[in-house]
Parts: C-alpha cells; sequence; structure tokens
C-alpha cells in the first residue's frame, strides 16, 4: 500500500504540470481569435451600433436617440433604395440558381470523369479574377460602343449603337455573373455526392423525367441549394462595384447609399445607421433561408 | 537496480479509469527477454490502453511498468526505450522510406554516416535493402509493414509493441505476413507486445498469449495451454471454436460432471482447472468441434453417445463442418472431413455423436462467480 | 426508338446550354484582356491592330502601365497589403486550426460558429465599422491626451486589418480542414521515435498543414489584391491597385491601359491558381 502511494505522487505532479502546459498553450492559441475577433469584429460593431444611436441636435451637439433610424423610414428614397436592393438581390439568386442548377447537374452527373474536373476548374476561372476587372469585362461588352453593339450592327440587327449598359438589366447581369460560382461550387459538391442508382431507381420506379427531378435530385440537392442561395444573396446584397459601374451613378443600390452618406455627406451617424439596416436586414433573410431549410450556418458556410 | 534476470517489460497493479470507467483493472505480468508475447481480447477490453501506457501516451490510474527493470513512469513517451508499430503504421507520408527509418537516429543526433550505415542494415534485415529512396506511396502493404517495423528496430528498442498492425491487410497477405513477423521477431531476438483482436493470429506467432477481457488478464500461457486447458469460461470460449451450451449440475463423482443441458441433453465433463463446481450449480460447457467423433447410425447399432439428424453440411475443404441437431434439439457443430466419397455423411443422416470426457469443460456460469 | 432520339435531342440541346454557359463565363474575361493589345486609344471594337503599347507605351497618349506611376504605385501598395494581410492570416488561421482541432477549448462551436461570422458580414459594413472604431479612438486619444497614432487613420494599416478581418476566416476554414484530416497517431509515432515536441510540431505536423498554408496564403493573396468594399472605407492616400483602376473606370473615357493592367492581373492570378493547385496535389494529399 505505502509502496503504491509513493508511486503514484511524482506520477500526480507531472500530471499537473502537464496540465498547466496545456492550458497554457490554449490560452495562447486562444490570444489571436480573441484579439481578431474582438478588436476587428466585436467593439466596431458596438462603436457603430453607438455611432448610429447619436443624434445630431446642432454643431458638435449630440444626443442619444433613434432618430437615424426613423430618418430611414420616414424618408421614401431610403427604404425604396433598400427595398429595390433586396428586389433585386432576390431575383439575382433565383437567376443564378436557374442558371446555375443545370450545370452543377451536368458537372456532377453527365460529364465523363475527365471532362468533369476540366469543367469545374473552367467554372472557378472567375473566382481568380477580380470583381473589378469582370465588371470592366461587362462593359466593354455592353456599352454603347461596345463588343455586342458592335456585333448587332455588324450583321445587321441594329442600325445605330446600342446603349446596353446603364440600366437595371445589366446590372442584375452583371450580378448573376459575379456570384455565378457561388451558387456552382456547393450545388455541384451536393449532386456529387448523390448516388446515381436513386436516380436510376427513380426512373425504374416508373417516374419521368420532371417527377424524378422534382421528387428526387431536388430535395436531395436541397442543401446545397439553401447554401449556394445564402451566399448568393448576402453577396449580391453586399455588393457595391458591379451596381455601381454597370448601373451608373443612379443605380440606386443600398451600399451605394451608406458609401454617400458616410464619404460624399460625411453624415457617419446617419451612414452607421443604414449599414446596421443592412446587416439587420441580410441577416434576417440568411436566418429565414436557414430556418425555412433547417440548417446550420457554420455547415452552409463550411460547404462553400 | 537493473539486474542481468530482470524481466524486459513487467507491469505490477497497473489500473487505468476514465472517469468512472475503469479500462484497465489491475494487471500484473512479466516477459522475459526475447519473447514473443500477445495480447488478446475483444474490442473495448482495454488492450490498447494498456499497451498506449507501457509506450507513455498514458498515464496509469496506480500500479508501475518496469522496463528492464527500471520504472519508467515518470519518463515521457520520447525517452522510453519502447517502440510501437501503429495499427495504421502511421508512417511519414511526406518522407521517403529512408527519411522515416532515419528519423528516430537523427532525433538522438546520430551522425550522418552512421544514420547511413544503420538504415542500410535495417533495410537489410527486413529483405528491402533497395527501397531507401521510395516514397512511401510507393509501396505494397507488406512492404509498409515491413518499413514500421524497421523504422522502430533501427532504434535497437527494449521492447517492440505492435497494436494490430495486420488488420487493414487483405486475408491473404495477413497470413503471409504472421509468418514473417514470427520470422522477423527471432532474427531481431527482441521482445514483441503484440495486441491484436484476432486469435489465430496470436496462437501462430506467440510464444505466450495473454487473454484479456474487461480491463483484466483471464489466463496468461502458451498458445496450447489456452486452447486445451483454459481456466475460464472466457477463455476457452474464446478461444478456438466451441459449442457452448449453458446447463444444470446434476451429480459430480471424482472429477467427472454430469450434467443436463438447458435443451435436456445429459452430458459428462470435467471442470475447468482451478474451478469446482456442486451439484445444482449452473454451468457453462464447453466442447470442440473437432473433438467430436461423428458415426452414422443403422438401426442394428448399439447405441452409444447423442443420437441427432445432420442439419446441414457446411464444405469448406479440409474445416468442413456439420451441423447436428440432436434428438433434445441442441445443435451441434462437428468438424467432418468430406472425401467426395460415398462414406461422406449427408444432410438428414442419423447420426450418434461422442466425444471423450476429458474434451468437454465446464465452468460456472458467469453470473455465480 | 423515339424516346432515344428524344433523349438524344435533349442531351445536343444541354450541351449547347453548357457552351453557351461557358461562353457566358469567358466573355467579359476575353474582352477585358483582349483590348489590352488593340491599337487603339479606346478599348472597344474596331480592331485597329496589334500592340503592346499599353504594357510598354512610354509617352502620351499611349502611356503603358509600366510607366504609368500611379498605377504602378497602386500596384506597389496592393503588393504589399496583400503580402501583409495573408502573412497575419495564414498564421491566425494555423492557431485557430489547432485551437479548434487539438485543444478542449470550451464552447468550441460556439467559437467556431464567432469565427465563421465575419464572411457573412457585407465587406462595407467591415469597412465602415473599423473605419469608424479606429477614427473614435484616435480622435478620444488626440482628444485628451494629445497622442496623434497616425496608423489609426484611414491608411495601409486599416486597409491590413479591415482585410485581414474577414480573409482570416477563409484561411482558418481551409487551415482547419486539412489538420482535420491529419492521423494523430503520426505525431504519436514520432514521439514515440524519440522526437521532442517541438521537433513533431517541425518536422510532422507542419510539413502536414504546409499545401493548405499555401493554398490559404495564396487565396489570402488573391482575395486581398482584389477586394473593393472593405478597402473602399479604409483606404488612405495611398490607393491600391483596385481603387486606382476604379477611380479611372468610374470618371469613363478609360484608355487600354486599364485592359493592359486586367490582362497582367489575369495572368498572375492564373500563375497563382496553378501554383496552389500543384501544392495541394501533393504527396501527403493521398
Amino acid at each position: 500500500m505505502v509502496n503504491q502511494e509513493r508511486r503514484l505522487l511524482p506520477g500526480a505532479g507531472s500530471v499537473m504540470k502537464h496540465r498547466d502546459a496545456r492550458r497554457l498553450s490554449l490560452i495562447l492559441l486562444f490570444m489571436p481569435l480573441a484579439l481578431w475577433i474582438v478588436l476587428l469584429i466585436l467593439l466596431p460593431h458596438i462603436g457603430m451600433g453607438i455611432l448610429s444611436l447619436r443624434e445630431k441636435i446642432g454643431p458638435r451637439q449630440y444626443e442619444f436617440g433613434l432618430a437615424n433610424y426613423i430618418a430611414f423610414f420616414q424618408e421614401p428614397i431610403y427604404w425604396h433604395i433598400m427595398a429595390r436592393t433586396a428586389v433585386i438581390s432576390l431575383l439575382v439568386t433565383v437567376l443564378a440558381l436557374i442558371v446555375g442548377f443545370p450545370v452543377s447537374y451536368y458537372i456532377a452527373k453527365i460529364a465523363g470523369p475527365r471532362t468533369r474536373g476540366a469543367m469545374f476548374m473552367f467554372c472557378l476561372i472567375p473566382l481568380w479574377v477580380s470583381d473589378l476587372i469582370r465588371a470592366f469585362g461587362w462593359i466593354l461588352l455592353l456599352r454603347e460602343t461596345g463588343v455586342i453593339s458592335g456585333i448587332l450592327q455588324w450583321t445587321g440587327l441594329a442600325s445605330a449603337p446600342v446603349e446596353l449598359l446603364y440600366n437595371d438589366a445589366a446590372v442584375v447581369v452583371g450580378l448573376v455573373y459575379t456570384v455565378m460560382l457561388f451558387m456552382i461550387v456547393p450545388l455541384t459538391s451536393t449532386l456529387d455526392g448523390m448516388d446515381d442508382a436513386m436516380i436510376e431507381a427513380g426512373y425504374n420506379l416508373g417516374g419521368n423525367g420532371l417527377t424524378v427531378l422534382r421528387r428526387i435530385i431536388i430535395p436531395y440537392a436541397m442543401p446545397g441549394i439553401v447554401s449556394g442561395s445564402i451566399i448568393v444573396f448576402m453577396l449580391t446584397a453586399g455588393s457595391y462595384l458591379t451596381p455601381v459601374l454597370l448601373g451608373g451613378k443612379y443605380s440606386s443600390w443600398f451600399t451605394q447609399t451608406i458609401y454617400d452618406q458616410f464619404i460624399t455627406r460625411y453624415n457617419w451617424e446617419s451612414g452607421a445607421a443604414f449599414g446596421f439596416l443592412l446587416l439587420f436586414f441580410t441577416s434576417f433573410v440568411v436566418w429565414i433561408g436557414l430556418k425555412l431549410s433547417g440548417q446550420s450556418l457554420s455547415s452552409t458556410v463550411a460547404r462553400s | 537496480m537493473t539486474t542481468p534476470t530482470a524481466p524486459d517489460l513487467k507491469c505490477s497493479g497497473v489500473c487505468k479509469n476514465f472517469g468512472p470507467v475503469q479500462a484497465v483493472a489491475d494487471i500484473s505480468f512479466e516477459i522475459p527477454s526475447g519473447t514473443f508475447f500477445s495480447i488478446l481480447g475483444p474490442s473495448g477490453c482495454g488492450k490498447t490502453t494498456l499497451m498506449r501506457m507501457i509506450a507513455g501516451f498514458e498515464e496509469p490510474s496506480a500500479g508501475d511498468i518496469f522496463i528492464k527493470g527500471r520504472s519508467v513512469l515518470n519518463v515521457p513517451p520520447n525517452r522510453r526505450n519502447v517502440k510501437m508499430v501503429f495499427q495504421h503504421l502511421a508512417l511519414f507520408p511526406m518522407m521517403n522510406v529512408f527519411e522515416n527509418i532515419a528519423y528516430g537516429l537523427r532525433c538522438i543526433g546520430t551522425d550522418r554516416d552512421e544514420i547511413a550505415r544503420k538504415v542500410q542494415d535495417v533495410l537489410n534485415r527486413v529483405a528491402l535493402p533497395d527501397v531507401g529512396e521510395r516514397e512511401i506511396h510507393q509501396l505494397s502493404g507488406g512492404q509498409k509493414q515491413r518499413i514500421a517495423i524497421a523504422r522502430c528496430m533501427v532504434l535497437d528498442p527494449d521492447v517492440l509493441l505492435l497494436d494490430e498492425p495486420l488488420g487493414a491487410l487483405d486475408l491473404k497477405l495477413r497470413e503471409a505476413m504472421k509468418i514473417e513477423l514470427k520470422l522477423l521477431q527471432n532474427q531481431f531476438d527482441t521482445t514483441f507486445v503484440y495486441i491484436t483482436h484476432d486469435q489465430s493470429e496470436a496462437l501462430v506467432m506467440s510464444d505466450r498469449v495473454a487473454v484479456m477481457n474487461d480491463g483484466r488478464f483471464e489466463q496468461i500461457g502458451t498458445p496450447q495451454e489456452l486452447y486445451h486447458r483454459p481456466q475460464t469460461a472466457f477463455v476457452a470460449g474464446f478461444v478456438g471454436d466451441s459449442n457452448r451450451w449453458s446447463g444444470k449440475v446434476t451429480g459430480t463423482r471424482g472429477a467427472e460432471v454430469t450434467l443436463e443441458t438447458e435443451g435436456g441433453t445429459v452430458v459428462r465433463s470435467r471442470p475447468g482447472d482451478g474451478t469446482k463446481v456442486a451439484t445444482g450449480d449452473a454451468v457453462e460447457l464447453f466442447v470442440r468441434p473437432e473433438f467430436i467423433e461423428l458415426v452414422h447410425r443403422t438401426p442394428r447399432q448399439k447405441r452409444t453417445g447423442l443420437s441427432g439428424k445432420v442439419d446441414n453440411l457446411l464444405f469448406n475443404g479440409a474445416n468442413s463442418r456439420a451441423l447436428v441437431r440432436l434428438a433434445t434439439g441442441d445443435l451441434v457443430e462437428v468438424d467432418v472431413t468430406l472425401t467426395g466419397g460415398t462414406d461422406d455423411v449427408k444432410p438428414g443422416e442419423e447420426v450418434s455423436l461422442s466425444w471423450s470426457t476429458k474434451n468437454a469443460v465446464c465452468f460456472p456460469a458467469r453470473a455465480a462467480s | 426508338m423515339a424516346r432515344r432520339s428524344g433523349n438524344q435531342a435533349f442531351l445536343l440541346g444541354y450541351r449547347l446550354y453548357m457552351a453557351a454557359f461557358f461562353i457566358f463565363l469567358v466573355a467579359p474575361l476575353i474582352a477585358a484582356g483582349i483590348f489590352a493589345f488593340n491599337d487603339s486609344v479606346f478599348p472597344s471594337l474596331p480592331w485597329k491592330g496589334f500592340t503592346l503599347d499599353w504594357f510598354f507605351g512610354t509617352s502620351e497618349p499611349k502611356l503603358g502601365m509600366f510607366h504609368d506611376r500611379r498605377l504602378l504605385q497602386g500596384l506597389y501598395y496592393s503588393f504589399v497589403i496583400a503580402l501583409s494581410v495573408s502573412a497575419l492570416s495564414v498564421f491566425v488561421g494555423t492557431c485557430n486550426a489547432f485551437l479548434f482541432v487539438r485543444s478542449n477549448l470550451p464552447a468550441k462551436n460556439f467559437f467556431y460558429i464567432i469565427m465563421v461570422l465575419p464572411l457573412v458580414i457585407p465587406g462595407v459594413i467591415l469597412g465602415i465599422s473599423i473605419l469608424v472604431f479606429a477614427s473614435t479612438i484616435a480622435n478620444t486619444l488626440d482628444d485628451s491626451y494629445g497622442i496623434d497614432l497616425d496608423f489609426l487613420r484611414p491608411g495601409i494599416v486599416l486597409v491590413v486589418l479591415g482585410q485581414f478581418s474577414f480573409v482570416a476566416t477563409i484561411t482558418s476554414l481551409v487551415i482547419t480542414a486539412r489538420l482535420r484530416k491529419f492521423d494523430e497517431t503520426m505525431e504519436e509515432a514520432a514521439y514515440n521515435l524519440g522526437a521532442s515536441r517541438a521537433r513533431v510540431l517541425r518536422s510532422i505536423t507542419l510539413p502536414y498543414l504546409r499545401p493548405a498554408m499555401i493554398a490559404a496564403g495564396i487565396v489570402a493573396f488573391l482575395v486581398s489584391f482584389e477586394n473593393f468594399n472593405t478597402t473602399l472605407f479604409l483606404v488612405g492616400s495611398e490607393s491600391p491597385l483596385t481603387i486606382t483602376m476604379f477611380d479611372r473606370m468610374a470618371k469613363g473615357g478609360s484608355t487600354p491601359v486599364l485592359n493592359a493592367v486586367s490582362f497582367f492581373l489575369m495572368m498572375g492570378s492564373g500563375v497563382l491558381a496553378i501554383i496552389s493547385i500543384l501544392v495541394q496535389r501533393d504527396r501527403t494529399a493521398r
């Protein structure tokens, strides 16, 4: 008994040392995350929240209140822009899904193994090119002196230069283009995991193309559809470059309003309030999307 | 402390608790130098935990571990001269074969020429002299196995631990590797401690086997001892194939026990070594299929042994089995030789079974012990 | 038979759709790139012949990108910013990987969600919140103590911090995913063979993570290089390339020098993309 006790003690000592070392390394590992989140995410958002609640009642005179938010709802132009941003973002999301789904399905299920990889890589090309260059490319294609206008004149479909830029359609096309790959990647990876036998079984049990699509493929791809749609919606609603460059000065995108408040009018209080409204709004839509589909945020983001 | 006769590995009263669960309960044993020692047990019996304690990855909750007579309780794993071959080998994929084997030597600061010499030497000994520059993924399963052993042996360990290293191989290769491992152990003349749940691996390779169950050693002995003289019901059931029935003792006469199975068959048997049973005790009876003699029954023949009817034949060459349904309803597995001649038993045939009393072992049923 | 030919027609249509989709994908990129070689002062049709002036031209009106001081400066700033952001994010991402895979951090799932969060906050908002926060601190220090901390004013440091605030999520996700696949017995094996803890980390774990760290670093570099939304609010007098280009584009009347820059950047990204594919397809990936 005595013997055993003697042996236990040094062991216990090293366990303690071991535990201290573990705790120290845990703290050290945790520091970067803590600093990053607290200093760059948490405190700035709190600061912005406080700022957005400051009412300007005179030069260098402020008091707390909701005036900046009230202004948003009283000024129809602001919430019109917000509503417009939301509607176009939803439209872009739906279009991206409609255009992207067949592409993903082809890559995941129809293409041969060798073309599959190549096609997937091909879809990723725009990812490696900046937003700015993509938008610039569209400008060169769509503007009055642009390529498409030129082709239309050359083929005789148009008699004079056609301006395709600076309208909502151009903005939608540009946005769909920009976010497309964030739809295709999660969709393809979800469809890729689907067993071909499930589709064959669907046909085998007497379904036709449409019912197989509706009853088997789409339900299976739902997680991919949800993650793709959420990412696409957030990116679209928060985008700035594409609407401004393709829609022109008066494209009325909500981020542009925020920019105006901050940089042009130097009204930071109201800009901060607008920023929060955008954040609330996108989070709300994402939350609804997650609730409706029963998915979690981390799985959704990790998928993309 | 170190005496010339000190065993390579000795555990005394080793326990390991994970919270309220006792994974290893008071295990003591000694392994003399140069032994191939296996620890055999079903998954979850605590054998991996025991091995990890020997290697130093876990600390025992109580008890002590000695290597070459020296306690290693406070020696971290990288200072213990116990090397380990992992279940999935854990060869380093970012290094080639040479670098894998040289890794341990570099850690102890061996100089370059010495490393090159030692690595080549160990490669020769595992009969793979030319693979030094290969990448790990270019090796076959069996070659990987040998490299994993070479990586440990180059450090000249006191004890080599092997954690089910054959588990990932396919059947054919596994059979070949069993023999090879045994030969390697002979060649290196190092103590091997081999962990497995596969009784045939343990029986084929080992000098001594410990059967482990529920955190305890049930029995330690040579493979023959375990097979022919099991000391507990668990060993009798786990090592080799056995027919197993539950029953009740109806009478004892000297070393002979008469018992009646739940199905109603009356059998004579002997109690297992070191166990005692009395009339009325619940017991478990074990009879190995190869000890049962099966004879065709003809109506004129005088009845000896138990009569039954062949339910099914499981043909597997030399290892064929007959499933015989006794009159009482109990099912018995019997090894039979099927030569393809007219003498073979056929399904539906009436047969009679008999065995020698010494080959029918009974143990007190688990609940009673 | 009818069904078969129906299928054939369907498949043909499907293939055409795919072809059209890929044309849709590359058309703007080709348009952005090809006019860099057009010997005209406008980036538009008609084609007036091949030239490299938009890269190497030394005088107006055909001042090439390699002689355009402001563009070169933008390129330089972008490069410095992107390098800093990727170094910082890879470091923090690696720490986070160990934190989430190896440590016994309490409330791990909660912190994991927190870590993912910056990626779903619109970039514009990250930009303005950091701008507001940094300016508030700078103003307070200035007013109360007369200390003027220049790096808290819009400029390169704020741009780096702003981009880092969400790029770190990307690198953390990539490196964490790789570390999760790591077979921990490999570390035990090295330890068992006599290596010290530090040596195990240096010779086994980090080499295993290296491909993911390089790939994450490249992605971070590109995301930073291309970032616009967050940068827009934090930029000071040292404009990175995207901002410089945007200013010229928004003003209109751009010359093909912008196409030359676009072409240059696309080639650069292409090279980086190939590198990152090559590192990830290494022998340890098997």
